[in-house]
């Protein structure tokens, strides 16, 4: 096991924080970012059963303005901008002209002449020249990452301990939606978004404020048990929540149907990017499905493992790991869609042996609803 | 924090000797590079298993460890705590989560292995 060299790495705001922590630093996409600090397992859990606090300003963002900027959200993406009201986020796939991704993104509605989007961090630069040859609108485009620091606060307490520091009224804002707010004096696109499954919140604002927001959010929720948390539990969190990580589920070669991301895909919006193709392919049915599988003897299916059916190699595991909340090994793969049938038993090929895992239903966790 | 009597390999590999039996560890410098251990994979009794040779796995909740072996022997005994708790390879690598109890072929392959200092003087190294 190697240190990685972080001369040439990019850095958050937060990033001296982290080490005071003592987190275990990893490159992730070219940043040097916290993969865990107390353990990914406690992460994991204070997040599912009380708040986590995730430091993701490595995220990218771009944002949009102009009269004509719904246009262009529209042409590049394939879910409905157009349907978002003022305050309103919305989960998309940035597409190639063959109706694959990009990328896939958040697209904030901050007003008619002005979208914001989430990109991912490795993904950044390349989407927003993407979405830059693709402008044949008066629009004016701004690849805007470095302005802003993210924070998630996630888990069943998030609400009530972002609320000690802002006036707005967190509780009126519904999941998939946002305002901008103070947040302890800092102005901040405060929202109730996440990549873990557990309601909560993910505020942007300039960096500068970073060390202040870290330190006063985590005092505060540190006497409750939130802990800091890495990209470790996020990647765990998300996998339990079953969605999609870029990459792993989703790349150039993959489209929203083959995915089960078909409820971002609207044909019927008007022209986008692939979108002929799109549905030329929604006609001829698919090629592979992506499914959610447990382990049914003790061995772990981690991502790449090959994946047979009846013998015959059958594709591979798109993200697999042990599930520390439901405590399984869990995954995700792509499997002939004749198969994808919840009860069908595939073949893992680990460290050189077979081990049998089911396909299930997802999501693999589905948080209770609130009482 | 690493036992004077234990030797050690660049691998993160412990073993303590008493009489002809080599019992093998992980150090705690390799828990703490794993993370939260949830699977140990070890041989069974009567295995051989031969210096510089992967005997056992170790799967962390992000990564998966082979482990090497320190000296060559023949399993005698192998943890079964670990099945059931595999997370004590976290909480007290160098006692309770020994791997693997070896009757050591060469008694004498041990004097080969790191010392404390020399093991503490490597791990020192990787951490600067």
């Amino acid at each position: 096991m190697t240190s990685p060299s972080t001369t040439q790495l990019r850095k958050t705001a937060l990033n001296a924080v982290h080490r005071r922590l003592n987190a275990k630093m990893v490159d992730f996409g070219g940043w040097d970012m916290p993969v865990e600090y107390s353990g990914i397992i406690a992460e994991h859990m204070a997040t599912r059963t009380v708040a986590g606090l995730f430091d993701v300003s490595h995220m990218g963002e771009i944002e949009i303005r102009g009269e004509d900027a719904l246009d262009l959200v529209q042409h590049v993406t394939c879910n409905d901008a157009a349907k978002l009201a003022m305050g309103q986020a919305q989960y998309s796939g940035l597409m190639t002209e063959q109706g694959t991704f990009v990328d896939d993104l958040l697209v904030h509605k901050i007003s008619g002449d002005h979208y914001f989007l989430c990109v991912n961090a490795g993904n950044q630069d390349q989407d927003f020249e993407h979405i830059k040859a693709h402008n044949r609108w008066n629009v004016q485009l701004e690849n805007a990452g470095s302005r802003y620091s993210q924070l998630a606060i996630q888990g069943p307490k998030a609400l009530g301990i972002l609320q000690h520091f802002t006036t707005a009224l967190l509780s009126s804002i519904p999941y998939y939606h946002f305002t901008l707010g103070a947040v302890d004096g800092v102005h901040c696109l405060i929202a109730r978004t996440g990549y873990t499954g557990e309601d909560g919140f993910e505020i942007y604002f300039a960096p500068e404020h970073s060390e202040r927001l870290w330190s006063k959010i985590l005092d505060a929720g540190s006497s409750q048990g939130m802990l800091p948390c890495g990209l470790g539990a996020r990647n765990t969190l998300r996998l339990e929540a079953s969605m999609c990580l870029y990459g792993h589920e989703i790349d150039t070669t993959t489209t929203p149907w083959e995915a089960g991301l078909g409820w971002i895909c609207k044909l019927d919006k008007g022209e986008f990017l692939g979108r002929d193709i799109l549905a030329q392919k929604k006609q001829q049915g698919l090629e592979r499905a992506l499914v959610g599988f447990e382990m049914l003897d003790r061995l772990i299916a981690r991502d790449g493992c090959p994946l047979s059916i009846d013998g015959n190699p059958a594709g591979r595991v798109t993200s697999g790991s042990p599930a520390p909340f439901l405590k399984k090994n869990i995954g995700m793969a792509y499997v002939p869609p004749a198969f994808k049938k919840p009860g069908n038993e595939v073949t893992l090929e680990i460290r050189g042996k077979a081990a049998t895992a089911r396909i299930v239903p997802m999501p693999f966790y589905k948080r209770p609803k609130p009482v | 924090m690493y036992p004077n009597d234990y030797r050690y390999t660049k691998e993160h590999e412990w073993i303590k000797v008493s009489g002809d039996t080599g019992t093998v560890g992980i150090t705690d410098y390799a828990q703490h590079e794993l993370g939260d251990v949830v699977f140990v994979e070890l041989p069974a009794v009567g295995a051989k298993v031969t210096k510089g040779q992967l005997f056992g796995t170790i799967e962390s909740v992000k990564a998966v460890s082979e482990i090497y072996a320190p000296v060559s022997g023949e399993v005698v005994e192998a943890n079964q705590a670990l099945s059931s708790a595999p997370e004590i390879v976290n909480s007290d690598p160098h006692s309770a989560a020994w791997l693997i109890k070896i009757k050591l072929d060469n008694p004498a392959d041990v004097s080969a292995l790191m010392d404390v200092a020399a093991y503490q003087a490597f791990i020192a190294e990787k951490e600067a």
